[in-house]
């Protein structure tokens, strides 16, 4: 448009003086500006669209986790996968969910031990006798409803998306790890490379897909189920319904989304 | 100093109050980012930073897609539930590109992580001890990972249920076999899980041995069933597979 408006004007110099040939000028470069600045921004936005075709998250969506204890045979498999799918360096101390045995005894205090997570299985116990019973329980980052990690987050680095999920903003967490004191389940961690924390997404970049995540993908024997907790069909809903359901530190009001089933007294 | 005129030193300072105020908000236009606060006191980019990352375990689904006999078969196998990438190990590469292969565990490393021995693991998971169950040798020798059964039927019942076995071979129930208390089917050798064993169900099972009115050997216990037990049943208080030495 702006170009049309400039051409008659340098055709017939006889009609517009030079002063009102200047005028007309500069008024015209701001408008030849902006619409060439829309122009780009659409060509760009387009590009974007492109490459990501996503819909922002919405509240229609409320992602969870189950797992059922009696089915979970130790294999660490969950783990490993995660640290593929997610490439998490290969620290024992940095997993984002890992898999803890509990070996509980007739008198005394239950032992837990995870060590590497679960992924290269667990040392026989030294004492077997006087073992009331001994279980898995796979650990991972809650998702709570009331995320005490997102409230002292001083950048807002850390947050909660519309459907439920926590997620780390990597390029803005400055690494001072308020958030790895202040969760009671111990699901973040330090990332030794990049210095910022780190923990599970629930694969924010797989249920994006259509895909589930890689630690419910690979679990042999199913004792993982992930699903939306808004959706009737979800196998979530109905593996909620038919088990006795126990979430990991209520008393603390962080309204956890990750649901065990035959959870002892002592898992906590 | 006349009435009303605004001392100098305001002026200036309200000058220089003025310039911080607009430098601030002109610095944090700058400086925070364009998506910041869209949804909420964050990035609103980061979630798609998050979303466009790289997938690495491609999906049973992808993997049925190209090896359709494979899943047929391991559909019907006690392996049903094992998605191909438990064993095969990250698959996207491979599903992008053929000449890129996964994993095969061919040798004994892989199949222990499930089935070595744990006390821990739930009860009826097929479990083995690694280093007694045919040593140095790859379990695909004998068993199909895609099909898994055992090359022969068991005969005996410790062979899965080892710990209660274990448990048992020490107590002063030794000698008590397994089917003096439990109806096994058949069946239950070849398909444990759809066909169960049956257990007892009153104290009648145990005052077949037990009962004061019995004629066993001396040395078993022996108490009056209806008495000593009132409403409560034989194994809420004796573990059956461990009795107590003293009674």
């Amino acid at each position: 448009m702006s170009m049309d408006m400039n051409d008659p004007m340098e055709k017939g110099p006889k009609r517009v003086g030079r002063r009102k040939f200047l005028d007309l000028v500069f008024k015209a470069m701001p408008a030849a500006g902006i619409t060439l600045g829309t122009c780009g921004l659409s060509i760009s936005s387009l590009r974007g669209e492109e490459e990501k075709k996503l819909e922002p998250p919405s509240e229609k969506n409320s992602y969870a986790m189950a797992v059922d204890i009696h089915k979970c045979i130790g294999c660490g498999r969950c783990a490993y996968a995660c640290k593929k799918e997610n490439k998490v360096p290969e620290d024992p101390h940095t997993v984002r969910t890992w898999v803890e045995r509990y070996v509980i005894p007739v008198e005394g205090e239950a032992l837990v031990d995870s060590p590497n997570g679960g992924i290269d299985g667990f040392p026989e116990l030294p004492e077997t006798k006087n073992i009331l019973k001994s279980f898995f329980v796979p650990k991972l980052c809650n998702h709570c409803a009331n995320p005490p990690c997102v409230q002292v987050c001083p950048v807002g680095a850390t947050f909660q998306t519309k459907d439920g999920v926590i997620l780390v903003d990597e390029k803005y967490c400055v690494g001072c790890r308020y958030c790895i004191q202040a969760c009671p389940y111990g699901a973040r961690y330090m990332h030794p490379v990049k210095h910022v924390a780190d923990k599970c997404t629930f694969c924010y970049h797989r249920i994006a897909k259509g895909l589930v995540p890689a630690c419910v993908e690979v679990c042999p024997t199913q004792a993982r189920v992930f699903g939306d907790l808004n959706r009737q069909s979800s196998p979530i809903r109905r593996f909620l319904r038919f088990n006795a359901i126990k979430a990991l530190k209520q008393e603390l009001n962080t309204r956890p989304k990750v649901f065990y089933a035959n959870a002892d007294l002592e898992v906590r | 100093m006349s009435k009303g005129k605004v001392p100098h030193q305001l002026m200036v300072l309200s000058v220089i109050a003025v310039a911080v105020i607009a430098g601030f908000f002109v610095m944090r236009a700058y400086l925070t980012p364009k998506s910041f606060g869209k949804y909420g006191h964050y990035r609103a980019d980061a979630i798609d930073d998050v979303r466009n990352l790289p997938v690495s375990y491609a999906g049973v689904n992808v993997c049925a897609s190209c090896h359709e006999e494979v899943f047929q078969k391991k559909a019907k196998g006690f392996h049903r539930g094992v998605t191909c990438e438990v064993c095969h190990g990250p698959a996207a590469a491979h599903a992008e590109d053929n000449s890129i292969k996964p994993e095969a565990p061919r040798q004994r490393g892989g199949c222990p992580l499930c089935h070595n021995y744990n006390p821990a693991r739930p009860t009826g998971f097929p479990q083995i001890i690694t280093a007694e169950h045919n040593p140095g040798k790859p379990c695909m020798t004998c068993h199909n990972p895609h099909d898994p059964v055992p090359p022969t039927t068991p005969e005996d019942c410790g062979v899965c249920h080892r710990s209660i076995a274990a448990q048992k071979l020490v107590s002063k129930h030794s000698s008590v076999e397994c089917t003096t208390c439990h109806q096994v089917p058949k069946q239950h050798f070849v398909n444990p899980r759809l066909n169960r064993v049956g257990k007892p169900t009153n104290n009648e099972a145990c005052g077949n041995c037990h009962g004061s009115d019995v004629k066993t050997q001396p040395q078993v216990p022996k108490v009056e069933t209806a008495k000593h037990a009132g409403r409560y049943l034989c194994w809420e208080c004796h573990y059956p597979h461990s009795p107590e030495n003293t009674p």
